[in-house]
């Protein structure tokens, strides 16, 4: 009996007609295609992209060199030099990550006891040269600066579930 | 069972104790940790921290393990829920002022405080109150002070007043206006005070040089020998990718305890200083150029192969036993009996009386078992703080320790006699004239018409009623113009009072470098040469067609030789640095490696051989001084060196030397000496303590301490 059915079901190619079935549902469903990059997805706040390095509203950097995100990263990307600045504080001579080596898990934000480094939602960049995929003390800072507004609004957004 | 045993439990384990000790030593010996800051087992005892509070049964009160002796069927519970709960309050009043700025805190990864706060502390703090803040203190540039931090254990002023000897710290005002200072603002200058960076339990006391510069966690720890003084302190390097960041103690009893001079903690920001040569150089028409180290080799081989037998070298005696055994090679290989590693000695009259090395006499923890010693031309806080430490540990147990030097010093414990008035000679002469050695056919004439000062005849009844004692020959004594008849002297004192005569000797390896034949008239192993060449002092002064330096600057460290006026054709230096005397007087400059940088064997003043691997990568085109020896043998096809690591130089040495330990002492017996011509200059024979070696010249933190200005002015 059953042999029969499978005889039957294969010369009326039940199974094709079941597979188009799904795609004829789905020509008359509205599109979800986003046309990027005129259109974007929304985003969490806490969406981890590129690196910033912050500072305090004076003007100060925030990185103290206590090098816990070069502890605490898994990909051993974060590669600090500390020393002490003109005014005698601690501070970093080079903070370099390594953007290949980057797996933006988050945990130096994580680990940042003055919330110095974090990760922005910024998901677009690109490298043409080799060691572009560096990211130097000072860009991380100018990346910091230039998004200020967007980084301090992301972090008071999630503020409370912290 | 003895009657100063006792029985007792701890943590339900029974366990037996000698009468008198204190719990915490019972339980660190069983293994049961209980936490402290303030106890330390070579400090005495405090108890002022509170952390190690314990339950002992019928105690209304919970107990510091640190200050309770133990007691025949004491019950101690270190981690009863009673106990524990007594630690965790001490921890959160040590915490109400403890600040929060570990991110920002060198000890951060490494602290006491910290590991148990883990532990013991609580995750909120209670306290909503004014927290302390205490200005920091400027004491010197070898320790940084944040003494906000403090939690008042008095470590570090129990080690000035028992370690050093000198209380440089101390505490004033009480309770929470409790603050440690020096009294009056000044620097710590104790040759020893840098330790205190290690006993300090928190971050209030740390490393001023290496401030900010790397965290605990990220260092590699590295073990390796410090290089400035004949102790062979023990020490760990601290190397973060490549570099030295810091030099900690290695404990190890039987040479520096727990302790190690600032001078060997600080000398190795020299390794990164901008003096350093970082290629080979050579000297053109007059011009400086760097070159290849193909080259350069080629080129010193050529000049040495041409010189033969009239090639002169001269080696530093802080060099590698395999360097010097290598250099030894090279020059036998040449025919040229001309090598010496001593380089501030005068008098050379006596060479065949000196022992096969310039040994101690007795080991370096038995130096604070003796009774009775006496320290000849030598400034020993300067020359070696490890062994005045130890002396001044026989001191204080009761023995009676005597100086003769011209150079004035202080000592922090009761000097029995401070010799020094009428010159070294003249004292010694006295000394051995009390000790009753007139009759003594070697110094016979050096005796005649002495008579001893009451200050004198008490140095020899010091020594001759002492049980153990020991006579100590120096620096100054080894650098004096008349140097056999100290020589002579302190042998005959030490043979006429029964005490062991030893040596002080310069550099960190002058033991190695004698026994692995870098010597004018010995080869390796003690055997007299035919032909006996020229001595340092000749060398320095003389003339011929090649001189090769390894490691030795001309002015600081070879004196004799004056750049003006060399008698060398030419003149090749292996040195880590470069120097104006350097380029004004050579003309080849061969990188070779720091300490730090090169494997090698340092054999110190009681005969210890302690081997050591290269802890960080060299700078620049740098090369590990064995290694630039023994390409250097190959280019002269010299036989048997094709070394492939310094363990081979090293075996073939000791295989050379046999297993029989070589002979201390001093071989004058018999042979009358004349005194030599000259002054003890005091200015003249005392190297300053932060001036001994190429690297301690250029560490710029001891270079800014009084005791390093002192040193440069007086030069």
């Amino acid at each position: 009996m059953n042999t029969l059915r499978a005889y039957i079901k294969t010369f009326v190619l039940w199974e094709l007609w079941q597979g188009l079935s799904i795609t004829l549902r789905n020509l008359f469903r509205p599109s979800i295609t986003v046309q990027y990059p005129e259109d974007k997805t929304p985003q969490s706040v806490r969406f981890r992209g590129l690196h910033a390095l912050r500072r305090y509203p004076n003007g100060e950097e925030r990185c103290i060199a206590c090098k816990l995100c070069e502890a605490v990263c898994p990909a051993l990307a974060i590669t600090i030099e500390s020393d002490v600045a003109a005014d005698g504080t601690r501070r970093t001579t080079r903070y370099d990550i390594d953007l290949f080596k980057c797996i933006y898990c988050g945990f130096c934000e994580e680990a940042c006891p003055v919330d110095a480094i974090v990760e922005t939602r910024i998901h677009e960049y690109y490298m043409e040269k080799p060691g572009e995929n560096i990211m130097t003390k000072d860009k991380l800072l100018a990346i910091g600066d230039k998004y200020d507004a967007m980084i301090s609004a992301d972090k008071a957004a999630d503020a409370r579930y912290r | 069972m003895s009657d100063d045993m006792v029985n007792l439990e701890v943590d339900g384990r029974p366990v037996q104790a000698r009468k008198g000790q204190m719990i915490i030593e019972v339980t660190d010996a069983v293994g049961a940790y209980v936490p402290r800051f303030c106890y330390h087992e070579k400090l005495s005892i405090a108890a002022n921290c509170r952390m190690c509070l314990v339950q002992v049964e019928k105690a209304p009160k919970p107990l510091p393990a640190c200050a309770t002796p133990v007691g025949e069927g004491m019950k101690i519970f270190t981690r009863s829920p009673y106990a524990i709960a007594a630690q965790k309050a001490t921890m959160e009043f040590l915490l109400i002022n403890h600040p929060l700025d570990c991110p920002i805190c060198d000890q951060g990864g490494e602290c006491e405080l910290q590991d148990l706060a883990m532990g013991y502390g609580r995750d909120v703090s209670r306290y909503t109150e004014k927290k302390r803040v205490v200005k920091d203190k400027d004491i010197g540039p070898l320790v940084s002070t944040d003494m906000t931090r403090c939690i008042h254990c008095t470590r570090c002023v129990r080690f000035g007043q028992e370690i050093a000897g000198i209380p440089e710290l101390g505490t004033t005002h009480r309770g929470e206006n409790m603050k440690i200072s020096t009294y009056i603002e000044k620097s710590i200058d104790h040759e020893l005070s840098a330790n205190i960076i290690d006993l300090c339990p928190v971050g209030a006391l740390n490393n001023k040089p290496y401030r900010y510069s790397a965290r605990a966690w990220e260092i590699e720890q590295r073990a390796t020998v410090a290089p400035h003084d004949c102790v062979g302190s023990n020490i760990y390097a601290h190397v973060l990718r490549g570099t030295v960041k810091r030099i900690v103690p290695r404990p190890n009893e039987a040479v520096n305890e727990t302790w190690i001079s600032d001078r060997d903690r600080f000398s190795y920001e020299a390794i990164y200083s901008a003096d350093r040569l970082t290629t080979p150089r050579v000297r053109e028409n007059g011009e400086w150029r760097d070159t290849d180290w193909e080259s350069a080799l080629k080129l010193l081989a050529e000049k040495l192969q041409a010189a033969g037998k009239d090639a002169g070298i001269l080696l530093s005696p802080s060099s590698t036993t395999e360097e010097a055994y290598l250099l030894a090679k090279i020059a036998g290989h040449l025919g040229s009996p001309n090598i010496d590693h001593r380089l501030r000695r005068q008098d050379f009259s006596d060479q065949d009386n000196d022992p096969e090395a310039p040994l101690l006499g007795l080991e370096i923890a038995a130096l604070e078992q003796v009774d009775g010693a006496f320290v000849v031309g030598s400034s020993i806080r300067r020359e070696a703080p490890i062994l005045a430490h130890r002396l001044r540990k026989a001191a204080l147990r009761g023995a009676r320790v005597s100086f003769a030097c011209p150079e004035p010093e202080s000592y922090h414990f009761g000097v029995h006699e401070y010799l020094s008035d009428a010159g070294l000679l003249t004292e010694l002469a006295g000394v051995a004239a009390a000790a009753g050695c007139a009759s003594n056919p070697s110094v016979r004439d050096l005796l005649a018409g002495v008579s001893a000062t009451a200050a004198q005849q008490r140095v020899a009844a010091s020594l001759s009623e002492a049980g153990s004692s020991v006579v100590l020959l120096g620096a100054i004594a080894e650098r004096h113009p008349a140097a056999a008849a100290l020589r002579t002297l302190a042998a005959a004192i030490a043979g006429a009072t029964d005490s062991a005569l030893g040596y002080v000797s310069e550099g960190a390896n002058s033991v190695g470098a004698s026994l692995a034949g870098a010597l004018p008239h010995r080869e390796a192993g003690g055997a007299a040469r035919g032909a006996k060449g020229r001595c340092a002092a000749e060398i320095a002064t003389g003339k011929g067609p090649a001189l090769l330096l390894f490691g030795a600057e001309p002015g600081p460290d070879v004196p004799a030789f004056a750049s003006e006026k060399r008698g060398y054709g030419f003149v090749a230096a292996c040195t880590p640095f470069r120097s104006d005397a350097l380029e004004a007087s050579a003309d080849l400059l061969l990188p070779v490696g720091t300490f730090a940088e090169t494997s090698g064997t340092y054999v110190n003043c009681e005969g210890r051989w302690q081997s050591f691997a290269g802890v960080a990568r060299p700078v620049g085109e740098a090369r590990p001084g064995w290694k630039v020896l023994r390409v250097l043998g190959n280019l002269l096809d010299a036989p048997d060196f094709d070394y492939e690591n310094s363990e081979e130089v090293r075996d073939e040495l000791s295989a050379h030397l046999g297993s029989t330990p070589p002979k201390g002492g001093y071989a004058g017996g018999g042979k009358p000496v004349k005194a030599g011509a000259g002054s003890d200059d005091a200015r003249r024979l005392d190297v300053p303590m932060y001036q001994v070696d190429g690297l301690v010249r250029r560490a710029t933190a001891l270079q800014r301490t009084p005791e390093a200005i002192r040193g440069r002015e007086g030069c």
